[in-house]
């Protein structure tokens, strides 16, 4: 329990749930050196060679410093002092909705959360009230039908060993950097998800696991294939606001996109951003790259991020068969003292790829956000294609805005465009929404979704519609 | 009523009364506080209202916030409305209209309410059931946008309408429409305060009183004839009267 105790003190938040029944939790002593890392390999029963990629990839670790460059300011985190593996995870259990937070419960009710995923969502036993077990195999059933699998990695490492050992780590090497050579040696679980030749998938995949995928921790890793001919829409995360005892996160996903097929990658990240005054929060290191392999492959990336108190990431992609297709659609909002910087690269390798980078930033209360984004074009990527567009949107006057572009093209046919905004709510706009009837913060709201129309508009429906709401939510007390 | 703007004191006592039913025109050279008056009565914030009171509906005007003047039934037509990118009309309206059922103890209109009510109330100034769908006055014409006030004055069908120069940039056409439209909403319940340069307006929309406000002051009132005087005659007989 002192662990706990320490843990959630270092949150630096009052973590209301009431961590009251005792967890049953597996956990090897905080730090990390080989034997943890032989030891979580161990605990998960893993085959050599996944053994042997977890420490090759802890040793370069201990070789690398964290990332510099960006415009965060990063409080110095000690890696000695985490905890790598405590397993399983349970939630506390609560017998009602009735001891679910208040404010909790007010946003999942502006959110529109369906009752029983609300309760999923905040640890009350469930198991009377929802039918998830069945839902879950209904879709099961369907997906194995088509041949496509869906699991946890743990399972796939377990099951279908050759795929994974095939793809895990073919498009984000463990020694990209610091954060992914932390999550290669350390990675708790995460998703794996395989679309055979010629399948279209028939759903959005995970919209129905959103509850599950809550859980998955801090150093998750999705692996995503999608063989030739074929198509997924993939969701991750979650509307509602997720809080964590870990502060740190680091996750890693990978998409294989081979010949003809087309994958739709869609996130909506809320973790807890900390508070008011800028205490606590989660810190969000994340790796997302696809790899367009095959020629006429397509890969979307969406994002929507509200939440964490420091976001890095770049979902990026490359362009290596020819004519392949890539698309970056991004919300990225920050209140309060949240910083974000986040972008994509688009690295065009195969002749006639085509990539289109639209990204949309708001920042209100004193938060920093940033768009970074690198366009490369390589030297044999005959008539590359690139459209960029950032806009900012500023709420109030103590908030920044930056926006760092990089280009780098090296074969002469090529055409990047790259066109920035940065744009205030202006007083003219807040006072005929006034004058209509609409309160000031409902207008933001509306204002805010209309500027970022486009790239919500790229979400599936019910996601897109949740989103929206969040985004208004996210801004409550911003304005006036 | 007296009020500022940084300081500078704009409305130097203005007396106004006006009962459900009437039409009362607001004339004066530029620059006397015919906007100001507009954006002081909705509640706009740039103003400090340093004097005097506004009585609306028998409530205190000047202690409400903008939105529940708006939600009480006070409607401004604004001389320039302001665009909002990726907010579609519909949407915008929906809300609007929602806000003020819920202030009235009103459950929120069906999706197939609100659109009978969107397509009736578009008839009313032949406003284009394509622009409802775009975005929030964003690529409107001159004209369309005046229509569009008009428009969204019939669908929140307001106690009181406050039209700044809803003439202004109108071709022959448009103003007819525009006017014919604000004359359609006129009934025995409501009122209509019309802020305008031109008598042409005023041949359409024809007013109980005209007012000239001048320096911030109302300086003289007559019924419709003194419109016509004023186009013909211009301002100075009255000035020079009130120096």
């Amino acid at each position: 329990m002192e662990e706990r105790d320490q843990i959630i003190a270092d949150l630096g938040n009052e973590y209301k749930y009431g961590f009251t029944t005792d967890i049953e939790t597996e956990t090897i002593p905080r730090g990390l050196n080989e034997e943890v890392v032989r030891l979580i390999s161990q605990k998960k029963g893993e085959p050599e060679w996944l053994t042997a990629y977890r420490l090759k990839a802890y040793r370069h670790w201990l070789t690398m410093t964290m990332p510099t460059w960006a415009h965060l300011d990063i409080p110095e985190i000690d890696y000695q002092d985490i905890i790598y593996y405590a397993a399983p995870r349970t939630k506390p259990k609560l017998n009602s909705m009735d001891e679910v937070d208040p404010e909790l419960r007010r946003t999942f009710d502006k959110l529109g959360i369906p009752l029983e995923e609300q309760m999923a969502l905040s640890g009350v036993a469930v198991d009377a009230v929802m039918d998830s077990v069945s839902v879950k195999t209904t879709f099961k059933e369907v997906l194995a039908e088509k041949g496509i699998i869906f699991c946890s990695i743990s399972e796939a490492v377990r099951d279908y060993p050759e795929l994974v050992r095939k793809y895990l780590g073919s498009v984000v090497p463990y020694a990209d950097n610091f954060f992914t050579a932390l999550n290669a040696a350390v990675f708790s679980d995460g998703s794996f998800c395989y679309i055979p030749k010629g399948v279209r998938c028939p759903m959005e995949l995970s919209t129905y696991f959103r509850i599950n995928a809550a859980g998955t921790g801090q150093f998750e890793r999705t692996l995503i294939v999608a063989d030739e001919g074929s198509y997924v829409s993939y969701l991750e995360g979650c509307t509602a606001p997720q809080r964590d005892e870990n502060q740190l996160h680091a996750a890693v996903v990978e998409i294989v996109v081979l010949k003809d097929a087309e994958v739709k990658y869609s996130t909506v990240q809320n973790w807890y951003p900390g508070d008011k005054e800028g205490k606590g929060g989660i810190y969000n290191f994340v790796t997302k790259r696809g790899i367009c392999k095959g020629d006429n492959a397509r890969l979307s990336w969406t994002q929507v991020e509200t939440g964490s108190a420091i976001t890095w990431k770049y979902p990026s992609c490359i362009l290596a068969g020819d004519n392949s297709v890539a698309e970056f659609y991004s919300v990225a909002m920050t209140n309060n003292f949240q910083q974000a910087d986040t972008g994509t690269k688009m690295i065009h390798i195969g002749r006639n790829t085509r990539s289109r980078i639209v990204s949309k930033g708001i920042s209100a209360g004193r938060s920093q956000n940033s768009y970074r984004g690198l366009v490369r074009v390589a030297k044999g990527a005959e008539n590359a294609r690139n459209y960029s567009q950032c806009d900012s949107l500023l709420i109030g006057d103590r908030c920044g805005a930056h926006t760092f572009p990089y280009m780098d093209v090296q074969n002469p046919s090529a055409v990047v465009e790259h066109e920035a905004t940065t744009s205030k709510i202006s007083e003219e706009q807040l006072f005929y929404c006034n004058q209509r009837g609409l309160a000031t913060e409902d207008a933001v709201g509306l204002i805010v979704n209309g500027y970022a129309k486009e790239v919500l508009s790229k979400l599936p429906m019910e996601f897109a519609v949740e989103a929206q709401k969040l985004l208004a939510i996210s801004l409550e007390g911003s304005v006036g | 009523m007296h009020a500022n703007v940084g300081g500078k004191e704009i409305l130097r006592g203005i007396n106004l009364e006006v009962r459900a039913g009437e039409v009362h025109a607001i004339m004066g050279p530029n620059g006397s506080g015919k906007s100001t008056l507009a954006s002081v009565l909705a509640g706009n914030e740039k103003f400090e209202v340093t004097e005097g009171e506004v009585t609306f509906c028998g409530q205190n005007l000047l202690e409400m916030s903008i939105e529940e003047r708006a939600r009480e039934g006070l409607f401004l037509g604004f001389q320039y409305p302001v665009e909002i990118p990726g907010v579609t009309m519909s949407n915008f309206m929906k809300m609007a209209v929602n806000e003020q059922r819920k202030h009235r103890g009103l459950e929120p209109l069906t999706a197939g309410e609100f659109l009978k009510m969107m397509r009736e109330k578009s008839a009313v100034v032949e406003l284009s059931s394509k622009l409802t769908s775009r975005s929030v006055n964003e690529g409107f014409s001159g004209g369309e946008k005046k229509k569009n006030e008009i428009f969204q004055m019939a669908m929140l069908d307001p106690k009181l309408a406050i039209l700044d120069e809803t003439d202004s940039g109108l071709d022959i056409d448009a103003l007819r429409i525009v006017a014919t439209g604000v004359t359609k909403l006129h009934t025995a319940e409501n009122a209509t305060v019309v802020i305008t340069h031109y008598q042409r307006l005023l041949d359409y929309i024809v007013p109980d009183y005209v007012h000239v406000l001048y320096k911030g002051r109302i300086i003289h009132s007559g019924d419709k004839s003194l419109a016509l005087k004023l186009e013909a005659e211009g301002y100075d007989w009255l000035i020079n009267d009130y120096q």
